[in-house]
């Protein structure tokens, strides 16, 4: 599903991404781990297609193809999605109606047909309820307000209703209380298939009780420096990075 | 142009005169004179620093007589007026046609209040006009002044004590014709204690050649009387408005105004609130979206002459192309406007190198137990909500619409009827080249 060769990314000059080589293929869950500032987020947003970033080399290949030259939204429509660390808050535009939007330019760009009003609201109240959210959340304004909690939800709200092929969740757990964490794992959990495939970011292990990987990477100084199962993520909880740092060394 | 107007007054003095009363006549004859002396505004002038009414001098205007019937190359029918019209909400409607009056597009009442046109007030309510006509304006610059002197025809509406007028009022300035045309117009709102109206105005050109549109509308509200009055400005590329809007407001009173500048090669909106009575609010709200080579002007003052009074004022401006934007807001908080509270807010999304924004908040404050904020941004769309809205897979120019709607929501916010909002989303689709109007 997802291909990363050899890619070497840089904001300002500064080379963030060093040589990524990750594949991902249908029905597997990797989560990619990693100290701050070792180019976690840096690889979600290039994988997404934000262009504030220089590509130096490598390709980023996408149901087999490469989508390095694609803008985001052309992604998007290929069927990845990127659950954001930090939501960006629009007010004055409702969940409701930016998720009609959004999902009716997927299906537009597929030559699908718009999805009705009546259509898109029962399938917004079953996804909801998955994620025991208030119904009142779909006229709420986009991230307005919201608090750290309600936001996450938000973003695997949106993932449930755009049933990508491939979903990235960048420290989907940052913020979230125990409750929230699992209300979120079961969402995510729940929407598991052989036909998609989700990479999580993380720092921490504990989300991995609920969302258990197939697949576990340590990324460090931007690359990938160690690759495992679940044992790997138990191993990093207990004995944190700095042995991975040392072993670079 | 000054001599031609000037020309055109005393060449029609006494068609005016044979029309209305003396006192009135007068009123013209003062207005032509301090007209005559002063001249169009000029850019040394501090009112009109940042806007120079030059380039609307060039074409060869003709000044429609208002005593001349509509004639045969005027006539419009109500199919070519159709769209330009808010449908599906029941409205008293009054229209005009190069400045005066068209019947047979307007439904005017005088059964509990008066809805009709000034152009008939003046001989029908001789009085009314006498003690109300030019009673806010006398001051004035000399726009309002050459108004003054020369505005025959527009809205009248005069509402009793405690009437509520049942439907909104659709007020329609349209010019036409094949050749350049500057139009007076003057409207005059009286609102007795408790009584209450709503207003949707629009000016706009049939016509494919210049006008140049110079609007004057004083308004009177009594104690506890309301007003909701929305100006829709999305007018002809080859169109020009100079407008001055007076509100004169008693005790407890309610006046909000919002002005929706979408279209029009010119626009320059002078928008003043008296706040006579204690108590009284004044909401006013702005949305303008300049693209092309725009100009798009906001003179706005508050005078809180009374305690206990609230004036909020919230403008939002979005400038692409080469289009000039100018917010100026004056709050006044005389001596005896004790717990005055003023809010004020000029925000502004500047798209691209060439369009320009002069925004000047001033607050002048007299008295010393009041709470008054004023402040402007210029900044331009988010990059990071951009991208957050294109990984969704909204494509860039519609998620660029998104964040200009979002940023120009609170401007229209407090617009309630659906069928407006609907049409104002429509206006701002057309503007910002999308089809919005699933986003509202």
């Amino acid at each position: 599903m997802l291909e990363i060769i050899d890619l070497q990314a840089s904001i300002d000059n500064k080379v963030i991404l060093n040589g990524i080589n990750l594949k991902v293929n249908l029905g597997e869950v990797h989560a990619i781990m990693g100290p701050n500032g070792s180019g976690k987020s840096t690889l979600s947003n290039v994988i997404a297609g934000h262009d504030g970033y220089d590509i130096i080399s490598g390709d980023i290949c996408f149901a087999g193809e490469s989508v390095l030259d694609l803008p985001p939204e052309k992604r998007a429509h290929l069927g990845l999605f990127l659950s954001f660390q930090y939501p960006v808050e629009i007010p004055g535009v409702t969940v409701s109606n930016f998720i009609r939007t959004a999902l009716n330019e997927i299906r537009n760009a597929k030559g699908q047909e718009p999805l009705g009003a009546p259509e898109m609201l029962k399938s917004m109240r079953e996804k909801m309820k998955i994620l025991e959210m208030d119904k009142g959340f779909l006229s709420r304004s986009l991230n307005d307000g919201f608090s750290g909690g309600e936001k996450k939800r938000n973003e695997i709200f949106q993932m449930a209703m755009l049933e990508p092929k491939m979903a990235i969740l960048d420290e989907t757990d940052s913020g979230l209380d125990i409750d929230a964490l699992r209300i979120v794992a079961n969402g995510v959990n729940s929407l598991r298939s052989k036909d998609n495939t989700f990479v999580v970011i993380t720092h921490y292990q504990r989300l991995l009780d609920y969302i258990v990987p197939d697949f576990v990477h340590v990324l460090f100084n931007g690359k990938i420096v160690k690759s495992g199962d679940k044992e790997l993520a138990i191993e990093l909880e207990n004995r944190g990075y700095d042995w991975i740092k040392k072993e670079q060394q | 142009m000054k001599d031609r107007l000037s020309a055109f007054y005393w060449l029609n003095e006494n068609k005016f005169a044979q029309a209305s009363s003396e006192a009135i006549t007068n009123q013209r004859r003062i207005a032509i004179e301090k007209f005559e002396e002063e001249g169009f505004p000029i850019q040394k002038n501090e009112e009109w620093k940042y806007t120079s009414l030059k380039k609307l001098f060039k074409p060869d205007y003709s000044f429609p007589s208002p005593f001349a019937s509509i004639d045969q190359k005027e006539h419009i029918d109500f199919q070519d007026i159709e769209e330009f019209l808010v449908n599906d909400i029941d409205c008293y409607r009054v229209v005009f046609i190069n400045g005066r009056y068209s019947s047979w597009l307007s439904e005017t009442t005088h059964s509990n209040y008066d809805i009709c046109t000034l152009g008939s007030a003046w001989k029908k309510y001789p009085e009314v006009l006498e003690s109300h006509f030019n009673n806010l304006t006398k001051k004035d610059g000399p726009m309002v002044q050459l108004n003054t002197a020369l505005a025959w025809d527009g809205l009248y509406v005069n509402v009793p004590k405690n009437i509520i007028v049942d439907k909104p009022i659709q007020v329609l300035y349209f010019s036409t014709g094949s050749s350049p045309i500057f139009n007076q117009t003057r409207s005059l709102i009286l609102l007795d204690d408790g009584a209450s109206a709503e207003i949707i105005e629009r000016h706009h050109s049939l016509s494919q050649t210049e006008t140049w549109t110079n609007a004057v509308d004083e308004v009177k509200i009594g104690c506890n009387a309301k007003i909701h009055w929305v100006k829709l400005q999305h007018d002809s590329e080859k169109s020009a408005l100079t407008q001055h809007s007076k509100i004169n407001q008693e005790k407890d009173s309610r006046a909000i105004v919002h002005t929706i500048s979408t279209g029009g090669k010119f626009l320059r909106n002078n928008l003043d609130f008296l706040l006579r009575g204690s108590g009284a609010e004044a909401r006013m709200f702005g949305l303008s979206l300049g693209s092309d080579k725009q100009l798009i002007d906001h003179h706005t003052r508050v005078d809180h002459l009374a305690p206990n009074c609230i004036s909020h004022e919230a403008y939002k401006g979005i400038f692409d192309d080469n289009s000039h934007g100018v917010f100026n807001g004056k709050i006044f908080v005389h001596l005896d406007a004790q717990k005055t509270q003023a809010y004020q807010q000029n925000n502004n999304l500047v798209l691209s190198e060439n369009a320009t924004i002069d925004t000047k908040p001033q607050l002048e404050i007299f008295a010393d137990d009041v709470k008054c904020s004023h402040g402007c941004t210029i900044g331009q769309l988010d990059e990071d909500a951009l991208f957050y809205l294109r990984a969704r897979g909204i494509p860039i120019k519609e998620a660029k619409a998104l964040l200009m709607l979002a940023f120009a929501n609170d401007a229209i916010a407090d617009i309630q009827h659906p069928s407006l909002r609907a049409k104002l989303s429509e206006l701002i689709g057309l503007n910002l080249g999308v089809d919005m109007s699933s986003a509202f």
